[in-house]
Protein backbone atom coordinates (compact mmCIF):
# COMPACT_ATOMS: atom_id res chain seq x y z
CA UNK A 1 0.00 0.00 0.00
CA UNK A 2 1.12 3.56 -0.55
CA UNK A 3 -0.24 7.00 0.19
CA UNK A 4 -1.10 9.75 -2.31
CA UNK A 5 -0.83 13.49 -1.72
CA UNK A 6 -4.44 13.79 -0.56
CA UNK A 7 -3.88 11.06 2.04
CA UNK A 8 -0.75 12.83 3.30
CA UNK A 9 -2.82 15.99 3.85
CA UNK A 10 -5.55 13.99 5.58
CA UNK A 11 -3.06 12.25 7.92
CA UNK A 12 -1.42 15.58 8.72
CA UNK A 13 -4.78 16.98 9.68
CA UNK A 14 -5.65 13.93 11.81
CA UNK A 15 -2.27 14.29 13.54
CA UNK A 16 -2.88 18.04 13.98
CA UNK A 17 0.37 18.97 12.25
CA UNK A 18 0.28 21.85 9.78
CA UNK A 19 1.93 20.79 6.52
CA UNK A 20 2.73 23.34 3.82
CA UNK A 21 1.83 22.41 0.25
CA UNK A 22 5.50 22.26 -0.81
CA UNK A 23 6.29 19.75 2.00
CA UNK A 24 3.73 17.22 0.76
CA UNK A 25 5.77 15.47 -1.98
CA UNK A 26 8.76 15.00 0.34
CA UNK A 27 6.61 13.64 3.18
CA UNK A 28 4.77 11.40 0.75
CA UNK A 29 8.08 9.87 -0.34
CA UNK A 30 9.21 9.27 3.24
CA UNK A 31 5.92 7.79 4.39
CA UNK A 32 5.88 5.51 1.36
CA UNK A 33 9.44 4.37 2.09
CA UNK A 34 8.29 3.36 5.58
CA UNK A 35 5.16 1.66 4.24
CA UNK A 36 7.24 -0.25 1.68
CA UNK A 37 9.53 -1.39 4.48
CA UNK A 38 6.68 -2.71 6.66
CA UNK A 39 5.01 -4.36 3.66
CA UNK A 40 7.00 -7.57 4.30
CA UNK A 41 4.75 -8.27 7.30
CA UNK A 42 2.04 -9.35 4.87
CA UNK A 43 4.00 -12.55 4.13
CA UNK A 44 3.73 -13.72 7.79
CA UNK A 45 1.02 -16.27 8.50
CA UNK A 46 -0.89 -14.77 11.44
CA UNK A 47 -3.87 -17.10 11.17
CA UNK A 48 -5.18 -17.82 14.68
CA UNK A 49 -2.49 -15.70 16.39
CA UNK A 50 -3.64 -13.47 19.25
CA UNK A 51 -2.48 -9.87 18.97
CA UNK A 52 -0.21 -8.90 21.84
CA UNK A 53 -1.84 -6.78 24.51
CA UNK A 54 0.72 -7.11 27.31
CA UNK A 55 4.32 -8.19 26.91
CA UNK A 56 4.52 -9.50 30.48
CA UNK A 57 1.81 -11.94 31.52
CA UNK A 58 0.25 -10.01 34.37
CA UNK A 59 -3.10 -9.22 35.88
CA UNK A 60 -4.08 -5.62 35.42
CA UNK A 61 -3.44 -3.93 38.73
CA UNK A 62 -6.31 -2.17 40.39
CA UNK A 63 -6.09 0.67 42.84
CA UNK A 64 -8.27 1.47 45.81
CA UNK A 65 -10.87 4.00 44.78
CA UNK A 66 -9.56 6.70 47.09
CA UNK A 67 -8.10 10.16 46.57
CA UNK A 68 -4.30 10.00 46.86
CA UNK A 69 -3.30 13.20 45.13
CA UNK A 70 -4.63 16.63 44.31
CA UNK A 71 -4.76 20.25 45.48
CA UNK A 72 -1.88 21.04 43.14
CA UNK A 73 -3.54 23.43 40.71
CA UNK A 74 -0.53 25.76 40.88
CA UNK A 75 1.73 22.90 39.75
CA UNK A 76 -0.63 21.91 36.95
CA UNK A 77 -0.66 25.34 35.33
CA UNK A 78 2.95 26.22 36.20
CA UNK A 79 4.28 25.44 32.71
CA UNK A 80 1.32 26.58 30.63
CA UNK A 81 2.01 29.21 27.96
CA UNK A 82 -1.17 31.20 28.75
CA UNK A 83 -3.26 31.04 31.92
CA UNK A 84 -5.65 33.10 33.95
CA UNK A 85 -5.83 32.01 37.56
CA UNK A 86 -6.04 28.26 37.47
CA UNK A 87 -7.40 28.16 33.90
CA UNK A 88 -5.66 27.42 30.60
CA UNK A 89 -6.34 30.05 27.96
CA UNK A 90 -7.23 29.00 24.39
CA UNK A 91 -8.74 30.80 21.38
CA UNK A 92 -12.51 31.08 21.50
CA UNK A 93 -14.14 27.72 20.67
CA UNK A 94 -17.83 28.57 21.13
CA UNK A 95 -19.43 31.53 19.36
CA UNK B 1 46.44 10.85 43.00
CA UNK B 2 45.07 9.47 39.74
CA UNK B 3 42.50 11.52 37.89
CA UNK B 4 39.27 10.97 39.80
CA UNK B 5 37.22 10.87 36.61
CA UNK B 6 39.01 7.74 35.37
CA UNK B 7 37.82 5.63 38.31
CA UNK B 8 35.04 3.15 37.88
CA UNK B 9 31.97 3.61 40.00
CA UNK B 10 33.01 0.66 42.16
CA UNK B 11 36.48 2.17 42.69
CA UNK B 12 34.98 5.55 43.54
CA UNK B 13 32.65 3.95 46.07
CA UNK B 14 35.68 2.42 47.79
CA UNK B 15 37.63 5.70 47.71
CA UNK B 16 34.70 7.53 49.27
CA UNK B 17 34.25 4.88 51.95
CA UNK B 18 37.98 4.91 52.75
CA UNK B 19 37.96 8.75 52.84
CA UNK B 20 40.68 8.88 50.15
CA UNK B 21 38.67 11.73 48.61
CA UNK B 22 35.32 13.41 49.19
CA UNK B 23 32.25 13.45 47.00
CA UNK B 24 32.77 17.18 46.56
CA UNK B 25 36.26 16.54 45.14
CA UNK B 26 34.92 13.78 42.92
CA UNK B 27 32.03 15.97 41.77
CA UNK B 28 34.29 18.97 41.08
CA UNK B 29 36.60 16.78 39.00
CA UNK B 30 33.64 15.79 36.84
CA UNK B 31 32.23 19.31 36.60
CA UNK B 32 35.58 20.53 35.33
CA UNK B 33 35.76 17.65 32.82
CA UNK B 34 32.27 18.58 31.57
CA UNK B 35 33.32 22.20 31.13
CA UNK B 36 36.29 21.14 28.99
CA UNK B 37 34.19 18.77 26.88
CA UNK B 38 31.49 21.12 25.61
CA UNK B 39 32.61 20.31 22.07
CA UNK B 40 30.98 16.89 22.49
CA UNK B 41 27.61 18.52 23.26
CA UNK B 42 26.79 15.60 25.58
CA UNK B 43 25.17 17.78 28.25
CA UNK B 44 22.23 20.00 27.37
CA UNK B 45 22.07 21.45 30.89
CA UNK B 46 24.80 21.53 33.52
CA UNK B 47 23.66 21.79 37.14
CA UNK B 48 26.90 22.51 39.05
CA UNK B 49 25.26 24.23 42.04
CA UNK B 50 22.85 21.39 42.59
CA UNK B 51 25.68 18.88 42.07
CA UNK B 52 27.86 20.50 44.74
CA UNK B 53 25.03 20.76 47.21
CA UNK B 54 24.11 17.10 46.68
CA UNK B 55 27.81 16.18 47.05
CA UNK B 56 28.08 18.05 50.36
CA UNK B 57 25.00 16.25 51.61
CA UNK B 58 26.52 12.91 50.56
CA UNK B 59 29.78 13.78 52.31
CA UNK B 60 27.89 14.53 55.51
CA UNK B 61 26.11 11.19 55.32
CA UNK B 62 29.36 9.37 54.51
CA UNK B 63 30.97 10.97 57.56
CA UNK B 64 28.11 9.81 59.76
CA UNK B 65 28.18 6.30 58.28
CA UNK B 66 24.64 6.68 56.94
CA UNK B 67 25.57 6.54 53.29
CA UNK B 68 23.35 4.87 50.68
CA UNK B 69 24.76 2.47 48.09
CA UNK B 70 25.49 5.27 45.58
CA UNK B 71 26.45 7.98 48.09
CA UNK B 72 28.44 10.75 46.47
CA UNK B 73 28.57 9.20 42.98
CA UNK B 74 28.16 11.85 40.23
CA UNK B 75 25.79 10.83 37.45
CA UNK B 76 24.36 12.29 34.25
CA UNK B 77 20.62 12.12 33.60
CA UNK B 78 19.11 11.68 30.14
CA UNK B 79 16.86 14.65 29.40
CA UNK B 80 13.89 12.27 29.08
CA UNK B 81 13.69 11.91 32.89
CA UNK B 82 11.63 14.54 34.68
CA UNK B 83 13.76 16.24 37.31
CA UNK B 84 11.99 18.46 39.80
CA UNK B 85 12.84 22.12 39.33
CA UNK B 86 15.35 21.31 36.57
CA UNK B 87 14.46 21.90 32.92
CA UNK B 88 13.42 18.72 31.12
CA UNK B 89 12.89 18.88 27.35
CA UNK B 90 13.23 15.40 25.79
CA UNK B 91 15.47 17.49 23.48
CA UNK B 92 12.37 18.78 21.70
CA UNK B 93 11.52 22.39 20.96
CA UNK B 94 7.93 21.62 21.83
CA UNK B 95 8.70 21.22 25.54
CA UNK B 96 10.56 24.54 25.47
CA UNK B 97 11.51 25.48 29.02
CA UNK B 98 9.40 22.85 30.72
CA UNK B 99 10.35 22.65 34.39
CA UNK B 100 8.77 19.63 36.08
CA UNK B 101 7.12 20.05 39.47
CA UNK B 102 7.83 16.37 40.16
CA UNK B 103 10.69 13.88 39.98
CA UNK B 104 10.71 10.65 37.95
CA UNK B 105 10.62 7.49 40.07
CA UNK B 106 13.91 6.18 38.67
CA UNK B 107 15.86 9.37 39.41
CA UNK B 108 14.24 9.78 42.82
CA UNK B 109 15.55 6.31 43.72
CA UNK B 110 19.07 7.31 42.61
CA UNK B 111 18.92 10.40 44.86
CA UNK B 112 17.45 8.29 47.68
CA UNK B 113 20.60 6.14 47.42
CA UNK B 114 22.87 9.18 47.57
CA UNK B 115 23.83 9.82 43.92
CA UNK B 116 24.74 13.33 42.72
CA UNK B 117 23.23 14.93 39.60
CA UNK B 118 25.74 16.66 37.29
CA UNK B 119 23.20 17.73 34.67
CA UNK B 120 20.91 16.64 31.86
CA UNK B 121 22.14 14.68 28.86
CA UNK B 122 21.44 15.07 25.17
CA UNK B 123 19.29 12.53 23.33
CA UNK B 124 17.37 12.14 20.10
CA UNK B 125 14.15 14.18 20.16
CA UNK B 126 11.63 12.13 22.19
CA UNK B 127 14.19 9.28 21.93
CA UNK B 128 13.38 8.87 18.23
CA UNK B 129 16.65 8.19 16.47
CA UNK B 130 19.72 6.00 16.37
CA UNK B 131 22.44 8.63 16.07
CA UNK B 132 21.45 11.47 18.42
CA UNK B 133 21.06 13.66 15.34
CA UNK B 134 17.40 14.54 15.84
CA UNK B 135 17.96 16.48 19.10
CA UNK B 136 16.88 20.12 19.03
CA UNK B 137 20.19 20.87 20.78
CA UNK B 138 22.18 19.46 17.86
CA UNK B 139 24.20 16.26 17.45
CA UNK B 140 26.53 14.72 20.05
CA UNK B 141 30.13 13.80 19.29
CA UNK B 142 31.39 10.29 19.94
CA UNK B 143 34.65 10.40 21.95
CA UNK B 144 35.90 7.66 19.61
CA UNK B 145 37.26 8.55 16.16
CA UNK B 146 38.64 6.38 13.38
CA UNK B 147 42.39 5.90 13.65
CA UNK B 148 44.24 8.65 11.78
CA UNK B 149 41.00 10.45 10.92
CA UNK B 150 39.48 13.55 12.50
CA UNK B 151 35.88 13.03 11.37
CA UNK B 152 33.47 13.34 14.28
CA UNK B 153 31.30 10.25 14.58
CA UNK B 154 27.86 9.80 16.12
CA UNK B 155 27.64 8.14 19.56
CA UNK B 156 24.51 6.25 18.51
CA UNK B 157 21.09 6.99 19.87
CA UNK B 158 18.80 7.77 21.31
CA UNK B 159 20.85 7.84 24.54
CA UNK B 160 23.79 9.43 22.69
CA UNK B 161 24.56 12.02 25.37
CA UNK B 162 24.55 9.33 28.06
CA UNK B 163 26.94 7.06 26.14
CA UNK B 164 29.25 9.89 25.07
CA UNK B 165 29.45 11.40 28.59
CA UNK B 166 30.20 8.04 30.22
CA UNK B 167 32.84 7.11 27.60
CA UNK B 168 34.48 10.57 27.81
CA UNK B 169 34.74 10.31 31.64
CA UNK B 170 32.33 13.21 32.20
CA UNK B 171 30.18 11.19 34.63
CA UNK B 172 30.54 7.84 36.40
CA UNK B 173 27.33 6.51 34.94
CA UNK B 174 24.17 7.76 33.32
CA UNK B 175 20.50 7.01 33.07
CA UNK B 176 19.21 6.05 29.65
CA UNK B 177 16.08 4.62 28.07
CA UNK B 178 15.62 1.96 25.42
CA UNK B 179 12.60 1.55 23.13
CA UNK B 180 14.26 -0.27 20.21
CA UNK B 181 17.95 -0.27 21.14
CA UNK B 182 18.53 3.22 22.56
CA UNK B 183 20.67 1.99 25.47
CA UNK B 184 22.49 -0.92 23.83
CA UNK B 185 23.35 0.60 20.42
CA UNK B 186 25.01 3.77 21.83
CA UNK B 187 26.79 1.62 24.44
CA UNK B 188 28.20 -0.52 21.61
CA UNK B 189 29.27 2.60 19.66
CA UNK B 190 31.20 4.04 22.62
CA UNK B 191 32.69 0.96 24.36
CA UNK B 192 30.43 1.37 27.37
CA UNK B 193 28.13 -1.14 29.05
CA UNK B 194 24.39 -0.66 28.67
CA UNK B 195 21.59 -2.81 30.00
CA UNK B 196 17.91 -2.64 29.10
CA UNK B 197 16.18 -4.56 31.86
CA UNK B 198 13.02 -6.62 31.46
CA UNK B 199 9.91 -4.58 30.65
CA UNK B 200 8.36 -3.72 34.01
CA UNK B 201 11.63 -3.78 35.98
CA UNK B 202 12.00 0.02 36.15
CA UNK B 203 9.12 2.40 36.64
CA UNK B 204 8.27 4.53 33.61
CA UNK B 205 6.63 7.17 35.83
CA UNK B 206 8.09 10.60 35.10
CA UNK B 207 9.93 9.50 31.97
CA UNK B 208 8.77 11.31 28.82
CA UNK B 209 6.80 8.63 26.97
CA UNK B 210 7.66 7.49 23.43
CA UNK B 211 6.14 4.00 22.96
CA UNK B 212 4.79 2.86 26.31
CA UNK B 213 4.71 -0.90 25.65
CA UNK B 214 8.40 -0.85 24.64
CA UNK B 215 10.05 1.92 26.74
CA UNK B 216 12.33 0.82 29.57
CA UNK B 217 14.91 2.72 31.59
CA UNK B 218 18.37 1.36 32.30
CA UNK B 219 21.91 2.51 33.01
CA UNK B 220 24.98 3.12 30.85
CA UNK B 221 28.27 2.70 32.71
CA UNK B 222 31.93 1.87 32.17
CA UNK B 223 31.89 -1.68 33.52
CA UNK B 224 29.46 -4.54 33.98
CA UNK B 225 29.76 -4.18 37.76
CA UNK B 226 29.00 -0.44 37.59
CA UNK B 227 25.89 -1.09 35.51
CA UNK B 228 24.75 -3.71 38.05
CA UNK B 229 25.17 -1.20 40.89
CA UNK B 230 23.15 1.44 39.06
CA UNK B 231 20.35 -0.89 37.98
CA UNK B 232 19.83 -2.05 41.56
CA UNK B 233 18.95 1.51 42.57
CA UNK B 234 16.92 2.30 39.44
CA UNK B 235 14.76 -0.84 39.49
CA UNK B 236 11.81 -1.66 41.70
CA UNK B 237 8.06 -1.70 41.92
CA UNK B 238 6.20 1.59 41.69
CA UNK B 239 2.43 1.78 42.26
CA UNK B 240 2.38 4.86 39.99
CA UNK B 241 3.24 2.71 36.94
CA UNK B 242 0.71 -0.09 36.48
CA UNK B 243 3.13 -1.99 34.22
CA UNK B 244 5.87 -1.96 36.85
CA UNK B 245 6.25 -5.44 38.29
CA UNK B 246 5.98 -6.15 41.98
CA UNK B 247 8.89 -8.55 42.48
CA UNK B 248 11.98 -8.11 44.61
CA UNK B 249 15.08 -6.50 43.07
CA UNK B 250 18.05 -8.81 43.59
CA UNK B 251 21.53 -7.65 44.54
CA UNK B 252 22.74 -7.61 40.93
CA UNK B 253 26.34 -7.07 41.97
CA UNK B 254 26.34 -10.51 43.61
CA UNK B 255 25.93 -12.02 40.13
CA UNK B 256 29.29 -10.58 39.04
CA UNK B 257 31.97 -13.25 39.09
CA UNK B 258 29.45 -16.07 39.51
CA UNK B 259 30.40 -19.16 37.50
CA UNK B 260 28.70 -19.58 34.14
CA UNK B 261 29.75 -23.22 33.97
CA UNK B 262 27.09 -25.38 32.37
CA UNK B 263 25.00 -22.46 31.17
CA UNK B 264 23.44 -22.99 27.76
CA UNK B 265 24.07 -20.09 25.37
CA UNK B 266 21.97 -19.85 22.24
CA UNK B 267 23.50 -18.61 18.98
CA UNK B 268 20.57 -17.61 16.74
CA UNK B 269 21.23 -18.43 13.10
CA UNK B 270 18.82 -15.72 11.88
CA UNK B 271 21.18 -13.02 13.20
CA UNK B 272 23.79 -14.06 10.64
CA UNK B 273 22.86 -11.48 8.01
CA UNK B 274 23.85 -11.46 4.38
CA UNK B 275 26.61 -8.94 3.84
CA UNK B 276 27.43 -8.70 7.55
CA UNK B 277 30.96 -7.27 7.96
CA UNK B 278 33.54 -9.99 8.57
CA UNK B 279 34.75 -8.23 11.72
CA UNK B 280 31.27 -8.45 13.30
CA UNK B 281 31.19 -12.15 12.46
CA UNK B 282 34.66 -12.55 14.00
CA UNK B 283 33.69 -10.65 17.16
CA UNK B 284 30.65 -12.86 17.57
CA UNK B 285 32.65 -16.12 17.35
CA UNK B 286 35.26 -14.69 19.69
CA UNK B 287 32.55 -13.88 22.25
CA UNK B 288 31.16 -17.40 21.92
CA UNK B 289 34.65 -18.83 22.42
CA UNK B 290 35.16 -16.77 25.61
CA UNK B 291 31.90 -18.05 27.08
CA UNK B 292 32.79 -21.59 26.10
CA UNK B 293 36.20 -21.26 27.75
CA UNK B 294 34.38 -20.18 30.92
CA UNK B 295 32.42 -23.44 30.87
CA UNK B 296 29.24 -22.44 29.04
CA UNK B 297 27.75 -24.69 26.41
CA UNK B 298 26.97 -23.20 22.99
CA UNK B 299 23.91 -24.29 21.04
CA UNK B 300 22.56 -23.10 17.73
CA UNK B 301 19.00 -21.81 18.11
CA UNK B 302 16.39 -20.52 15.72
CA UNK B 303 14.31 -17.35 16.12
CA UNK B 304 12.41 -17.60 12.83
CA UNK B 305 10.52 -14.28 13.01
CA UNK B 306 13.62 -12.13 13.62
CA UNK B 307 13.45 -10.35 10.24
CA UNK B 308 9.91 -9.16 10.96
CA UNK B 309 10.76 -7.48 14.27
CA UNK B 310 11.99 -4.21 12.79
CA UNK B 311 9.06 -3.70 10.39
CA UNK B 312 6.58 -4.62 13.16
CA UNK B 313 8.38 -2.16 15.45
CA UNK B 314 7.95 0.62 12.88
CA UNK B 315 4.20 0.14 13.15
CA UNK B 316 3.81 -0.42 16.90
CA UNK B 317 6.25 2.28 18.07
CA UNK B 318 4.95 5.13 15.85
CA UNK B 319 1.35 4.15 16.65
CA UNK B 320 1.99 4.45 20.38
CA UNK B 321 4.02 7.61 19.82
CA UNK B 322 1.22 9.27 17.87
CA UNK B 323 -1.04 8.65 20.86
CA UNK B 324 1.48 9.63 23.55
CA UNK B 325 2.54 12.80 21.75
CA UNK B 326 -1.05 14.00 21.38
CA UNK B 327 -0.53 15.77 24.72
CA UNK B 328 1.76 18.38 23.11
CA UNK B 329 -0.98 20.78 22.17
CA UNK B 330 0.39 24.22 23.00
CA UNK B 331 -2.12 24.60 25.80
CA UNK B 332 -0.88 22.84 28.90
CA UNK B 333 2.89 23.28 28.68
CA UNK B 334 5.73 24.09 26.37
CA UNK B 335 5.73 25.89 23.07
CA UNK B 336 2.68 27.63 21.67
CA UNK B 337 2.23 29.03 18.19
CA UNK B 338 -0.83 31.20 17.73
CA UNK B 339 -3.75 30.24 15.50
CA UNK B 340 -7.12 31.73 14.67
CA UNK B 341 -8.92 28.65 15.97
CA UNK B 342 -7.97 26.02 18.52
CA UNK B 343 -7.29 23.53 15.69
CA UNK B 344 -4.98 25.99 13.98
CA UNK B 345 -3.21 26.60 17.28
CA UNK B 346 -2.63 22.84 17.65
CA UNK B 347 -1.49 22.44 14.04
CA UNK B 348 0.88 25.39 14.09
CA UNK B 349 2.33 24.49 17.49
CA UNK B 350 2.97 20.88 16.51
CA UNK B 351 4.39 21.78 13.08
CA UNK B 352 6.86 24.18 14.60
CA UNK B 353 7.62 22.28 17.82
CA UNK B 354 8.27 18.78 16.47
CA UNK B 355 11.36 18.01 14.40
CA UNK B 356 11.24 16.18 11.07
CA UNK B 357 11.73 12.65 12.44
CA UNK B 358 9.07 13.10 15.13
CA UNK B 359 6.57 14.57 12.62
CA UNK B 360 7.19 11.62 10.31
CA UNK B 361 6.65 9.03 13.06
CA UNK B 362 3.55 10.73 14.46
CA UNK B 363 2.11 10.81 10.96
CA UNK B 364 2.86 7.16 10.16
CA UNK B 365 1.46 6.20 13.55
CA UNK B 366 -1.68 8.19 12.89
CA UNK B 367 -2.04 6.48 9.52
CA UNK B 368 -1.68 2.89 10.80
CA UNK B 369 -4.26 3.56 13.52
CA UNK B 370 -6.75 5.30 11.23
CA UNK B 371 -10.07 3.80 10.17
CA UNK B 372 -9.65 1.23 7.42
CA UNK B 373 -5.93 0.62 8.06
CA UNK B 374 -5.92 -0.49 11.70
CA UNK B 375 -6.39 -4.21 10.95
CA UNK B 376 -3.98 -4.34 8.05
CA UNK B 377 -1.15 -2.61 9.91
CA UNK B 378 -1.50 -2.27 13.66
CA UNK B 379 -3.38 -5.47 14.45
CA UNK B 380 -1.16 -7.51 12.14
CA UNK B 381 1.98 -6.03 13.74
CA UNK B 382 0.72 -6.93 17.22
CA UNK B 383 0.13 -10.50 16.03
CA UNK B 384 3.65 -10.65 14.60
CA UNK B 385 4.85 -9.38 17.97
CA UNK B 386 3.20 -12.37 19.64
CA UNK B 387 5.13 -14.64 17.25
CA UNK B 388 8.44 -12.88 17.97
CA UNK B 389 7.92 -13.36 21.69
CA UNK B 390 7.00 -17.01 21.13
CA UNK B 391 10.27 -17.57 19.26
CA UNK B 392 12.16 -16.58 22.42
CA UNK B 393 9.85 -18.58 24.70
CA UNK B 394 10.40 -21.72 22.60
CA UNK B 395 14.13 -21.16 22.79
CA UNK B 396 14.17 -20.67 26.58
CA UNK B 397 11.87 -23.68 27.00
CA UNK B 398 14.65 -25.81 25.53
CA UNK B 399 16.86 -24.87 28.46
CA UNK B 400 18.73 -21.95 26.90
CA UNK B 401 19.90 -19.53 29.62
CA UNK B 402 20.84 -16.60 27.39
CA UNK B 403 21.32 -15.71 23.75
CA UNK B 404 24.49 -14.17 22.30
CA UNK B 405 24.31 -11.81 19.30
CA UNK B 406 26.24 -8.84 17.93
CA UNK B 407 24.89 -5.56 19.37
CA UNK B 408 24.94 -3.61 16.11
CA UNK B 409 25.49 -4.39 12.42
CA UNK B 410 28.38 -1.88 12.21
CA UNK B 411 30.58 0.45 14.25
CA UNK B 412 29.80 4.16 14.69
CA UNK B 413 29.44 6.28 11.53
CA UNK B 414 29.89 9.93 10.72
CA UNK B 415 27.40 12.69 11.52
CA UNK B 416 25.03 13.09 8.57
CA UNK B 417 26.22 9.90 6.87
CA UNK B 418 23.06 7.84 7.24
CA UNK B 419 19.32 8.16 6.67
CA UNK B 420 19.42 11.36 4.64
CA UNK B 421 17.62 9.95 1.61
CA UNK B 422 15.77 7.01 3.14
CA UNK B 423 14.79 6.93 6.84
CA UNK B 424 14.88 3.12 6.76
CA UNK B 425 18.69 3.17 6.33
CA UNK B 426 18.97 4.63 9.86
CA UNK B 427 16.36 2.27 11.28
CA UNK B 428 18.45 -0.77 10.29
CA UNK B 429 20.89 0.11 13.09
CA UNK B 430 18.49 -1.46 15.57
CA UNK B 431 18.09 -4.76 13.72
CA UNK B 432 19.74 -6.82 16.50
CA UNK B 433 18.30 -4.92 19.47
CA UNK B 434 14.68 -4.28 18.55
CA UNK B 435 13.55 -7.93 18.92
CA UNK B 436 14.34 -7.69 22.63
CA UNK B 437 11.96 -4.75 23.15
CA UNK B 438 9.25 -6.44 21.13
CA UNK B 439 9.50 -9.46 23.46
CA UNK B 440 9.96 -7.40 26.65
CA UNK B 441 13.21 -9.22 27.53
CA UNK B 442 16.38 -7.96 29.22
CA UNK B 443 19.42 -7.31 27.01
CA UNK B 444 22.94 -6.10 27.80
CA UNK B 445 25.56 -4.68 25.43
CA UNK B 446 29.17 -5.25 26.47
CA UNK B 447 32.27 -3.83 24.72
CA UNK B 448 34.03 -6.70 23.04
CA UNK B 449 36.59 -5.47 20.57
CA UNK B 450 37.46 -2.97 17.85
CA UNK B 451 37.04 -2.91 14.11
CA UNK B 452 39.89 -2.40 11.62
CA UNK B 453 39.54 1.39 11.98
CA UNK B 454 39.95 1.22 15.74
CA UNK B 455 36.27 1.77 16.56
CA UNK B 456 34.59 -0.12 19.38
CA UNK B 457 32.16 -2.98 18.77
CA UNK B 458 29.87 -4.67 21.26
CA UNK B 459 28.14 -7.96 21.84
CA UNK B 460 24.62 -8.36 23.13
CA UNK B 461 23.32 -10.95 25.58
CA UNK B 462 19.57 -11.54 25.78
CA UNK B 463 18.10 -13.14 28.89
CA UNK B 464 14.94 -14.71 30.23
CA UNK B 465 12.36 -12.33 31.68
CA UNK B 466 13.57 -10.87 35.01
CA UNK B 467 16.85 -12.78 34.83
CA UNK B 468 19.18 -9.80 34.52
CA UNK B 469 21.55 -11.59 36.92
CA UNK B 470 22.56 -14.17 34.30
CA UNK B 471 23.34 -11.30 31.91
CA UNK B 472 25.61 -9.68 34.49
CA UNK B 473 27.44 -12.98 35.12
CA UNK B 474 27.96 -13.62 31.40
CA UNK B 475 28.72 -9.96 30.66
CA UNK B 476 31.49 -10.05 33.25
CA UNK B 477 33.07 -13.04 31.47
CA UNK B 478 33.13 -11.06 28.21
CA UNK B 479 34.50 -7.95 29.94
CA UNK B 480 37.27 -9.98 31.61
CA UNK B 481 38.24 -11.55 28.28
CA UNK B 482 37.91 -8.47 26.08
CA UNK B 483 39.28 -5.93 28.54
CA UNK B 484 38.04 -2.35 28.83
CA UNK B 485 38.46 0.35 26.21
CA UNK B 486 39.11 4.08 26.71
CA UNK B 487 39.15 6.65 23.91
CA UNK B 488 42.14 8.98 23.43
CA UNK B 489 41.16 12.51 24.41
CA UNK B 490 40.79 14.99 21.52
CA UNK B 491 38.01 17.27 22.77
Amino acid sequence: MSVDAATVRRIAHLARIAVAEDEVPHLQGELNAMLAFVEQLSEVNVEGVEPMTSVTPMQMKKRQDVVTDGEIADDIVANAPATEGHFFLVPKVVE
Amino acid sequence: MTDLTSLTLAEARKGLADKTFTSLELTDAHLSAIEKARLLNAFVLETPDQARSMAREADAKLAKGEAGPLAGIPLGIKDLFATKGVRTTACSKILGNFVPTYESTVTSQLWRDGAVMLGKLNNDEFAMGSANETSCFGPVGNPWRREGNNTTLVPGGSSGGSASAVAALLCMGATATDTGGSIRQPAAFTATVGIKPTYGRCSRWGIVAFASSLDQAGPIARSVRDSAMLLRSMAGHDPKDTTSVDIAVPDYEAAIGKSVKGMKIGIPKEYRLDGMPAEIEKLWSEGAAWLKAAGAELVEVSLPHTKYALPAYYIVAPAEASSNLARYDGVRYGLREQGKSITELYENTRASGFGAEVRRRVMIGTYVLSAGYYDAYYLRAQKVRTLIKKDFEDCFAKGVDAILTPATPSAAFGIGEKGGADPVEMYLNDIFTVTVNMAGLPGIAVPSGKDAQGLPLGLQLIGRPFDEETLFSLGEVIEQAAGRFTPARWW
